[in-house]
């Protein structure tokens, strides 16, 4: 089963990375742009995991390893059954 | 006092640390190596300066589950003595062991230049040997030193007193142009709770010696030792 995880900045975090990239499109002239946050993604090939139990395993990897919950929040998704 | 400087792949400030200890200050120092699980009965444990792991995750992220921080994990909460500095602050965030995060400098830059910090206070295991407010002159280098904590957070960290070390001008005035990285509160260097762990953006073993620039970063290594 393939998992995609995006990391990501929490709202209250300042994104200075985010922030850079917007004031570079807004010089190009896309002023529809209002925000950018930038993020991580991360691909995991998991193997003999049930769906149920890569609903545990998933937000353990991430809260322990992928991000930090002090400055990082994450959503995922399963892209392969 | 007996000094262990660990290394990990990719640390870079492991020697200049070692040099800076046995060498200049004249204390027994080993050399620990991130894939043991002894601390050689040291009394105290420095985290170098470098990039570990390359930096990949995060600064301090993949350091931190290395074999030997689970000797370090418990010789800590026992009150034993944990200096981090640089990377090795990095590393004691993200183990836990100092309450906040790191981000990206303010101005996206990797920052290698000398800065004044002040002495927050006098009467900790790091500082005790400083006068009320010094200002010390010691090199930073990094990328990931703008200092982040939630607004609880924060408070509780400044309501302990544990901030040990801030950005300011020479004179000592916390101003926004000493605050190089951005961080919160002008913060480069925080003590956990009980006061035995302490993490530090600026590099004191590369103030230790007048060739060096400045020999403002003894001080702190004075502080540890006790002695006059």
């Amino acid at each position: 089963m393939k998992i995609r995880i995006l990391v990501s900045f929490k709202d209250s975090v300042l994104d200075p990375q985010g922030q850079t990239v917007k004031n570079a499109l807004h010089t190009l002239g896309y002023d529809a742009v209002r925000d950018v946050r930038q993020g991580k993604v991360f691909e995991i090939d998991l193997a003999g995991v049930s769906k149920d139990a890569a609903g545990t395993l998933v937000p353990e990897i991430s809260d322990k390893v992928l991000a930090n919950p002090i400055i990082e929040k994450f959503t995922w998704q399963v892209i392969e059954e | 006092m007996k000094f262990g400087v660990v290394t990990f792949p990719g640390s870079n400030c492991d020697f200049d640390t070692f040099y800076a200890l046995r060498d200049v200050m004249g204390q027994p120092t080993v050399g620990l190596w991130h894939k043991d699980h002894s601390l050689q009965g040291v009394d105290c444990v420095v985290l170098p300066g470098g990039f570990s792991y390359g930096d990949y995750l995060r600064s301090g992220a993949i350091a931190r589950f290395s074999p030997l921080m689970r000797e370090v994990g418990e010789f800590a909460v026992k009150g034993g003595l944990v200096l981090g500095i640089c990377n090795g602050f990095q590393v004691l965030l993200e183990l836990g062991l100092l309450p906040g995060a790191m981000l990206r400098n303010k101005h996206l830059k990797f920052l290698c230049r000398f800065v004044t910090v002040r002495c927050e206070s006098e009467r900790t295991r790091f500082t005790n040997r400083s006068r009320p407010g010094q200002v010390l002159r010691i090199p930073i280098a990094h990328f990931d030193g703008n200092y982040f904590a939630p607004p609880e957070m924060l408070a509780e960290i400044e309501a302990n007193g544990q901030v040990l070390f801030r950005y300011t001008d020479p004179e000592g005035r916390p101003t926004e142009e000493a605050n190089f990285n951005g961080s919160l509160h002008g913060i480069a260097g925080l003590t956990n709770r009980q006061g035995n762990v302490m993490g530090m953006m600026p590099h004191p073993e590369r103030a230790v010696d007048k060739l060096l620039g400045s020999v403002d970063g003894r001080v702190i290594f004075e502080s540890m030792i006790g002695r006059p």
